[in-house]
């Protein structure tokens, strides 16, 4: 180690430190940047189209010349989509996740986690060409009467990119009950599948109600899947054989037409992102709230 | 494998117990080898989607990955067009994204762990990077939009698409560092420190070359998500016709998941022949990434036993 000038040495740990703060705060910037970008475009829009027009109507048209900004039919679109991914999503990832913790072998887990870890880190572009060119037919030998495009396919592969997600979620969670209450589960005359429902479920319901909000988030922010399997169509409908048009969809097909920088229709590109942002926000916030006060049940 | 966990010790045990009447539908172990073929079932289903997602894309786009594929830029038949300009464009932004993402993840996951004392502002700092990592990535896109291409008019350049990006994987770099960091024993830095080095010298000499296997595997996972991320590049206007190679930041550019999508988007099976090929070259980049990630953290945790 060189030794140098007591002074000049204190200085250059400090110009440090101020480096590594600054690269830390950064992701505060980040956050003001989304939260203001959102917030001056939205504020725009709204200076055009009240809030009542958005809620009360029924159509989204915006990009039509008979302007309609019912929001209704993309927030259905959303929720529909989410709702058939999280369905099967949810309860089979609760299932993998007490399957690897509480019954597999460490062979088993061994070869599990890196493929579930795999299909997590698949992009989603990958998922949505699954959904619109094997799913779609697939699905169309038993509803002949299904497009091209609908809600249920672009569901069903969202819900496979959630899974692992949520099975590794719910997994840690059941990993943190601690050794005692499964003992005292057993000390009961419980058999292992009883234990599971009356003491390990139970002490995970925290983290695994966080995962399961968590991987709601992550439905509802999803974007390329629902961009290409479920048809860009603003309807209001809950039928998942039809096509919808969720929030995420909305905003790459405006990104994909020209519209000139300024205009209205730009506008609505910031305040259904805003609108996005907040429910995904929501979700985390909670979810994160959840998963602490979980945490500390234990300690 | 079954019999085993069937018949497990305490099950019969616990059987024996309970008296035989009052035992609920749970307590049979029927109802537990239904449990056990159903989880089966799932877990085989799940690694059957996953052959199958793969198989599926790679044998639709097989005939198409020929030399000509790798070297044509993109064009109005489908069987002359290539991905020349997307892998190009992919491994541009695949650089530059870690050249900004890295040191700045990484130096934000050491001041956390090491310099940051229990202050209101770390809090803030930590809470921030939490919620952004659950932050979909169009709106990732929407600020790069706004900020990169339209404030500081960078364009619809590569620089812009690779600093949305590197905002996008930065909570993820900076959580698996510092999970890589809090690895590292206490008594690496109580040494150090004891024989005089200051707290930086320690970090550098110390604590970073022991976590940074930890570093790199969290990191590559974060790099491979971010050359598969395709909806903030299309937020900021990146899907356009490009026949050329970058040559500087500056320059407009496309990407594979880009052109996968551009080709995915249009209604002639020729051109979705295409899109399963330009994502089979995609796929393939990741496994092997993947697999990377992969063998350093196995070595690594061999090296800690």
């Amino acid at each position: 180690m060189k030794v140098m000038g007591a002074s000049t040495f204190r200085l250059g740990e400090h110009i440090i430190e101020w480096i590594l703060r600054v690269c830390s705060s950064l992701s505060v910037l980040t956050t003001i940047g989304i939260i203001a970008v959102l917030s001056i475009e939205s504020v725009l829009f709204f200076q055009e189209v009240s809030l009542s027009q958005m809620l009360l109507d029924t159509e989204w048209t915006p990009l039509f010349l008979d302007k309609h900004f019912g929001i209704w039919p993309l927030v259905a679109g959303t929720l529909l989509t989410s709702a058939i991914a999280l369905s099967f999503s949810v309860p089979a990832g609760l299932i993998i996740a007490i399957y690897v913790s509480e019954y597999a072998e460490e062979g088993t887990r061994k070869v599990l986690k890196p493929v579930l870890e795999l299909l997590a880190g698949i992009p989603t572009i990958v998922y949505g060409y699954f959904a619109l060119l094997f799913i779609t037919p697939m699905l169309q030998f038993i509803f002949p009467e299904m497009g091209s495009f609908n809600a249920l396919s672009a569901g069903i592969a969202m819900g496979i990119m959630i899974l692992p997600m949520m099975a590794s979620l719910s997994e840690d969670a059941i990993y943190t009950v601690p050794r005692s209450l499964r003992e005292g589960a057993y000390a009961l005359g419980a058999s292992k599948l009883q234990m599971i429902c009356g003491a390990v479920i139970p002490g995970a319901v925290g983290g695994i109600t966080a995962a399961i909000i968590l991987s709601a988030a992550r439905a509802v922010g999803e974007t390329m899947i629902v961009a290409i399997a479920a048809g860009q169509q603003p309807l209001l409908h809950l039928n998942p054989l039809q096509p919808v048009e969720t929030m995420t969809a909305y905003i790459v097909q405006v990104s994909l037409g020209d519209t000139p920088h300024g205009t209205l229709e730009y506008h609505t590109l910031f305040a259904v992102a805003m609108l996005l942002f907040l429910l995904t926000m929501a979700l985390n916030v909670i979810s994160l709230a959840i998963r602490e006060r979980s945490k500390r049940m234990y300690r | 494998m079954e019999a085993t966990t069937i018949s497990d010790p305490r099950s019969h045990t616990s059987r024996a117990w309970a008296p035989a009447k009052k035992r609920p539908l749970l307590a049979r172990p029927v109802t537990e080898r239904i449990f056990l073929l159903l989880a089966r079932g799932i877990i085989s289903l799940a690694l059957l989607t996953l052959v199958a997602l793969i198989a599926d894309v790679a044998m639709d786009g097989m005939e198409r990955l020929t030399w000509n594929f790798f070297v044509n830029f993109p064009s109005r038949k489908a069987e002359n067009a290539g991905i020349l300009a997307a892998w190009t464009g992919s491994l541009w932004l695949l650089l530059l994204t870690i050249m900004i993402a890295l040191p700045i993840g990484v130096g934000a996951a050491v001041y956390l762990e090491e310099y940051g004392r229990r202050s209101f502002g770390t809090k803030v700092i930590e809470v921030c990077i939490a919620n952004l990592a659950g932050v979909p990535s169009v709106i990732y896109g929407i600020l790069g939009l706004q900020v990169f291409v339209r404030a500081l008019s960078f364009e619809r350049s590569l620089l812009s698409g690779a600093l949305t990006l590197a905002l996008l994987v930065l909570p993820i770099i900076i959580m698996a560092s510092r999970e890589a960091l809090r690895t590292v024993p206490k008594g690496y830095r109580e040494g150090a420190l004891a024989l005089g080095a200051t707290k930086w010298q320690t970090t550098w000499t110390q604590v970073l070359p022991v976590a940074i296997p930890g570093i790199a595997t969290g990191c590559i996972l974060a790099f491979s998500r971010a050359i598969g991320e395709t909806a903030p590049l299309i937020t900021l206007g990146a899907l356009t016709y490009v026949a050329q190679v970058p040559d500087s930041v500056f320059s407009p550019f496309t990407a594979l998941p880009i052109q996968a999508f551009n080709w995915l988007s249009r209604p002639q099976p020729e051109f979705h022949t295409n899109a399963a090929a330009a994502i089979t070259v995609l796929l393939a980049f990741m496994i092997m990434l993947n697999i990377v990630a992969i063998l350093i953290r196995n070595r690594y945790q061999k090296r800690q036993r």
